[in-house]
């Protein structure tokens, strides 16, 4: 069996699973925003809307997951094109530094989307 | 007048693989692609080498790139193939090569041997053999009959880029062959083996696989019946 350290829970199974269920997640949330776009809206009730605990809550759990899918996603690709296979010796320093950003860059994300939803 | 097009390295002479090309009269005739080759040995450069052995489909050895595509040399005729009378014929991507046409498949039987190709079973045997329902039985259908030729697993992005750690469609799809096999009695021990990032999870479901398999089996399909067993034993 292969281990590694970095994939998002270490097991193949919950990665393709948690991937699976935080697309529906997003699906669900895009179609929600897109129809209430599509519906006409103004600032005041996007904000109020937006005010809402549910509201906040659903924007969390798709940012969420956001998050996690985009890592499992972006941790495939970088194992399959950022290795020593493709890139010669710096391939495993290349592949960290991506693996750093991305999950620098995604906290980062987070935390903003918590502090925009209850600062 | 066909133009044929191979794949040419030799290692002990050559810095670099080239094409190189022939001009090859088929009579009219609707040969296949193995056919080709033997005469382009036999009358133009006998140093062309390839590897052959059943020439019918059956042992899998002459696995080759054929204009861009991967399949066995002994079973695909020109007319299948070639299109404004071209043939580009290449090694099997993905796997190093020895010389011209001949790839070295070490890559290819270890992901084999590590999911354990034999039947295992703990009972103790009986005097005969191990019976089995034809019910049961069908469940084999689909999956024994891989020659591993390795057309499925060449022509998978995930195994160009994971030789060593991605299992490849044509293990699984034998993996699978054990799974379903009722006689068998370590399956947990086998899903065990492949819960991991790679073994399976690095399949993609892009079906490369099930486009190129000289005897239309479905990798795809046994992958997926993997990963729902997998998904039931942890859930």
């Amino acid at each position: 069996m292969v281990t590694q350290v970095t994939s998002f829970s270490r097991s193949g199974l919950s990665d393709w699973l948690i991937q699976r269920l935080t697309s529906v997640i997003l699906l669900a949330y895009f179609i929600c925003l897109a129809g209430i776009l599509l519906g006409g809206v103004d600032y005041s009730a996007w904000k109020a809307m937006h005010d809402t605990t549910a509201m906040r809550i659903f924007t969390l759990l798709a940012a969420m997951s956001l998050a996690a899918h985009a890592w499992i996603g972006l941790w495939a690709v970088y194992t399959d094109y950022l290795t020593e296979r493709m890139l010669g010796p710096r391939g495993h320093v290349i592949r960290r530094f991506c693996q750093l950003g991305t999950v620098l860059a995604l906290v980062i994300y987070l935390l903003w989307v918590i502090q925009i939803l209850w600062g | 007048m066909l133009q044929v097009s191979i794949y040419r390295y030799n290692p002990e002479v050559d810095n670099a693989p080239h094409m190189q090309e022939f001009e090859f009269d088929t009579e009219g005739k609707d040969l296949m692609v193995l056919d080709v080759l033997e005469a382009i040995k036999a009358g133009h450069d006998s140093s062309v080498t390839y590897r052959r052995s059943c020439r019918e489909g059956v042992c899998g050895s002459d696995g080759l790139n054929i204009n861009g595509k991967n399949g066995l040399a002994c079973i695909t005729p020109l007319s299948e193939t070639v299109k404004n009378d071209k043939l580009v014929v290449r090694p099997l991507p993905g796997l190093p090569v020895i010389r011209d046409l001949v790839v070295d498949m070490s890559l290819f039987y270890a992901q084999y041997e590590k999911i354990q190709p034999f039947l295992k079973n703990n009972s103790p045997a009986p005097a005969i053999e191990r019976l089995q329902s034809p019910e049961d039985r069908s469940q084999l259908d689909g999956l024994y009959e891989c020659i591993l030729c390795a057309c499925c697993s060449t022509s998978c992005p995930s195994f160009w880029w994971n030789p060593d750690r991605f299992i490849g469609p044509a293990g699984l799809l034998q993996a699978y062959r054990f799974l379903a096999d009722t006689r068998d009695t370590a399956t947990d021990e086998r899903l065990s083996k492949l819960d991991d990032p790679f073994s399976v999870f690095r399949c993609h479901g892009i079906q490369n696989c099930v486009n190129v398999c000289p005897k239309g089996l479905n990798p795809t399909k046994a992958i997926g019946h993997i990963r729902t067993m997998l998904l039931n034993r942890a859930t």
